[in-house]
């Protein structure tokens, strides 16, 4: 299923912590309520971007799949 | 052949990976030295050096299962502790093979569990199930219950602590369930014998010496008289038809000595330890975007791990050890494999920048504050 998200950031190729620290980054670029899209093909970073999400207080709303097979999750900005 | 030995490369830093291996305990070392000159026979020959050497080994037997809660015939001493847990689970395995070939299994096990699981499911059919843990590591009695009733088992693994985290798990009550459901259980000593009790319940049990104190190369296999435990290799005609080839004795009987010891020790070293572990984690959590991992209180009194944002673990077991630390990590990057580590997956903990912090026997305040004196400075250093 489909989880939509405002901006996509493309990690791919990417090894943590290197997806997480551009989310990071990139998050505060969105209004609060914004979502983002982490494209990894990474396996550390679908633990990972949950588990930021929780230390950082933010919203792990899920993932999906982008159109090359790699793996999109998504995050809302909560604050 | 020569190598350095005086002083050794390390003079200075202080050793905090006693997970991965522990130091040789003073009795080991001294039971070693005696024993190298005294157990050098076959225990197997009727000669008197042969019948020392037997001594010895006898000797071992009865002091591994008197701490360990079996009885010597139980006892059965392998080259590792994978190979005990090998042998333990591939055994019990072979015992059920009419009944199931499904291995239940912690998601937390150590991968010489899940090894030894897929290794029988590939040769002679079968299947591992992961039963999920919570968020501090331990192993959900609820969800192990509704795998047994799933179906036949052929076995339930479950790890009496884990290895990353230090988190202990329910065997006790793991172990009436799989009683309840008639499946054997096999339990994974292996980072916590000598550190706690094992608790009674199991078919089968795995431990390692190396991990606490004895010399390398000894693992100890428990196999609870009238389970149903076949070998899964040939057997040869030596002393204990669980293992095969030559016995060890000096080492074995070295292992035994630091089993005794450090149990002997425990009330002590362990309270000392567990008060250190309670000062890093209150260190750490002051410490910004830090998730220690592990449960704070039913937990290895020797072990405490965390995980720091924004930083590869590599390089933060190499920076420590630049300035001193020995600590070890369960990130990826530190693996042989870009797999993260299936342990802090299983705990929905961040699997990046972990650091793994085990005490020895030894380990002071002053190592512990030195430790947490300079976490601040080399987090500032690597993250970006």
């Amino acid at each position: 299923m489909r989880v939509d998200a405002d901006v996509e950031l493309d990690c791919r190729g990417m090894l943590c912590p290197l997806p997480i620290i551009r989310l990071a980054n990139h998050l505060d670029d969105l209004a609060v309520g914004g979502s983002m899209a982490v494209v990894a093909d990474d396996p550390a970073a679908r633990p990972d971007v949950a588990a930021w999400c929780r230390m950082r207080g933010q919203e792990y709303l899920g993932e999906d799949v982008a159109a090359d097979g790699v793996a999109r999750f998504v995050v809302r900005r909560s604050h | 052949m020569t190598f350095q030995t005086d002083p050794p490369p390390w003079t200075g830093s202080v050793y905090l990976d006693t997970v991965s291996s522990e130091s040789l305990h003073p009795m080991a070392r001294q039971t070693l030295l005696d024993a190298l000159e005294q157990g050098f026979a076959d225990p197997l020959r009727l000669h008197r050096q042969g019948r020392t050497a037997r001594l010895l080994l006898d000797n071992a037997r009865e002091v591994v299962a008197d701490v360990l809660g079996a009885r010597p015939d139980e006892v059965t001493f392998t080259g590792s502790g994978t190979a005990a847990v090998h042998l333990g689970v591939l055994g019990l395995l072979m015992g059920r093979r009419r009944v199931s070939g499904r291995l239940v299994h912690s998601a937390v096990e150590h991968s010489a569990v899940l090894a030894a699981g897929t290794w029988w499911a590939g040769h002679f059919g079968g299947s591992l199930e992961s039963v999920p843990v919570d968020g501090l590591g331990r192993i959900s009695l609820a969800a192990l219950r509704a795998a047994l009733a799933g179906g036949p088992a052929g076995v339930v693994a479950v790890q009496l602590a884990n290895q990353e985290v230090g988190t202990l798990q329910p065997v006790a009550e793991a172990a009436g369930l799989a009683e309840a459901a008639g499946v054997p259980l096999f339990v994974d000593a292996s980072a916590a014998a000598g550190r706690t009790d094992l608790p009674a319940g199991w078919s089968a049990a795995g431990a390692s010496a190396h991990r606490w104190g004895g010399p390398a190369g000894v693992g100890v296999l428990l196999v609870r008289k009238g389970s149903r435990w076949r070998a899964p290799f040939p057997v040869d005609d030596r002393i204990d038809p669980r293992t095969s080839g030559f016995e060890n004795v000096p080492a074995v009987l070295a292992s035994a000595a630091a089993l005794q010891a450090v149990v002997a020790e425990r009330a002590e070293v362990g309270g000392r330890q567990r008060a250190l572990v309670d000062r890093i984690r209150a260190g750490v959590s002051a410490l910004p975007d830090v998730d220690l991992v592990g449960d704070p209180v039913h937990r290895l009194p020797h072990v405490v791990a965390f995980s720091c944002l924004y930083v590869e673990g590599e390089a933060l077991v190499t920076e420590l050890d630049r300035r001193g630390f020995a600590v070890a990590s369960g990130s990826a990057c530190t693996a042989s494999t870009l797999e993260p580590s299936h342990v802090l997956v299983a705990m929905g903990a961040l699997t990046h920048g972990n650091v793994r912090v085990s005490l020895g026997r030894d380990t002071s305040e002053g190592d512990v504050d030195r430790l947490l004196a300079v976490l601040p400075d080399v987090l500032g250093d690597l993250r970006p």
